[in-house]
């Protein structure tokens, strides 16, 4: 039988490894978005100064 | 003003060093929990949350650094899945040896030691490989991953494990074909020492596959975190069971290793492959001094060896970071300049 308090912990532990893997799958679209934006640009200067 | 409980300096600090750790994991595959935990002790936080929170960044920046090399055709999924089994297996019993060696007490001793001499061993060898190497062709084009790599690339080790036909044979990305026993054998191997040091293992399995297996380099670099998804996903969740994560530390760090991680991917695909191990080396040779360091500050209770250790360790991934960007951008200007006469 599982405790009460295992469980709660269990349940706050993959709340915030959760809340990792949702930040760093934001972070990945939001960069990628200004990546796509920003990049070619930034790679063309850094080719040409 | 304050964010996340913690002041705009420290938020400014802690997103520069995500920033700097973020270029190197791209890049490498590895060295997180190798630089933000020591950081985070000297910075006064206890251990646990340091290794915990560690851990979890490492987590978060896997996840971020395997999407972009996802992106670009770097991740074997299978030999990945392959990995993880073995490691698994080996990390336990690494961990059992531990206990023994505790029950006799030499453990601290042993392990400092076999540390210290793996990474300058590791690093010594990484960087001797590739200086006599003949400096490769520059770049490593992404649409060839499926196809069979150069022999003279891929190292003697590897070609002697890739000759043993034990069925059944596994084929991997970069036309590699090796017994599923000898990916096994070598994932428990590197598992047994990530378990026995404790460490995540990058420094020790993204040289393995290169040189045991004989994947190509950016290959295993995503294969790598692929398997680093896994294994720091698994530890940051252990620790925070015990409320060893704090997101205050995480959520800025992440915020600026999501965009250096971003900045190491795409330089793997610029920067010549020789290159990329001769800095992998220095800084493994980087590490290990700094190890050795805090060790002989320990052992002799020293307590400013421990900040010099520290700074050695920053100063290292802070040098070869910077060589990273240095090297893109050279690679970038040179490719404009041989490119410009075939269209005038």
């Amino acid at each position: 039988m599982i405790e009460a308090g295992s469980l709660s912990a269990s349940i706050d532990g993959a709340t915030l490894i959760g809340a990792v893997l949702l930040e760093a799958i934001i972070l990945y679209g939001v960069y990628g978005v200004v990546e796509d934006v920003l990049g070619q640009r930034v790679v063309n200067r850094l080719r040409t100064t | 003003m304050e964010l996340l409980g913690l002041s705009l300096a420290m938020v400014g600090l802690f997103v520069g060093f995500g920033l700097l750790i973020g270029v190197l994991f791209g890049f490498f595959g590895m060295g997180g929990s190798f630089l933000v935990t020591p950081a985070l002790l000297v910075m006064g936080y206890p251990t646990r949350v340091a290794v915990g929170s560690g851990l979890a960044f490492v987590f978060g920046t896997s996840v971020i650094a395997t999407l972009k090399h996802r992106d670009l055709g770097q991740v074997d999924y299978k030999l990945g899945l392959l990995m993880i089994v073995g490691t698994t297996a080996g990390i336990e019993v690494g961990k059992e040896t531990v206990v023994h060696l505790e029950s006799l007490g030499l453990a601290g001793s042993i392990i400092s030691v076999t540390y210290v001499f793996l990474l300058g061993g590791i690093g010594a060898f990484v960087t001797y490989e590739a200086v006599k190497g003949d400096g490769g062709d520059g770049g490593i084009d992404h649409d060839a991953a499926e196809e069979p790599a150069d022999a003279d690339d891929i190292p003697e080790i590897a070609k002697k494990i890739q000759s043993y036909n034990v069925p059944p044979m596994i084929d991997l990305r970069g036309g590699v074909t090796v017994s599923l026993w000898m990916i096994l054998g070598v994932a428990f191997a590197t598992g047994l020492l990530s378990g026995f040091l404790g460490v995540g293992g990058g420094f020790i399995r993204m040289p393995a596959l290169f040189y045991l297996i004989g994947v190509p380099v950016p290959i295993a670099v995503g294969t790598d975190l692929f398997e680093i998804v896994f294994s720091g996903g698994l530890g940051s969740f252990l620790y925070a069971l015990d409320g060893g994560v704090d997101l205050s530390i995480v959520v800025p760090l992440l915020a600026g290793s999501a965009f250096g991680a971003r900045i190491g991917s795409a330089a793997t695909s610029i920067v010549d492959e020789e290159e990329i191990k001769v800095y992998f080396g220095l800084m493994l040779l980087g590490g290990s001094l700094a190890v050795a360091v805090r060790e002989i500050g320990n052992v002799y209770e020293i307590p400013i060896l421990n900040r010099v250790s520290l700074a050695l360790i920053l100063g290292s991934a802070l040098l070869v970071s910077g060589a990273v960007v240095y090297s893109s951008i050279t690679a970038l200007r040179e490719e404009s300049r041989t490119a410009s006469p075939t269209v005038e």
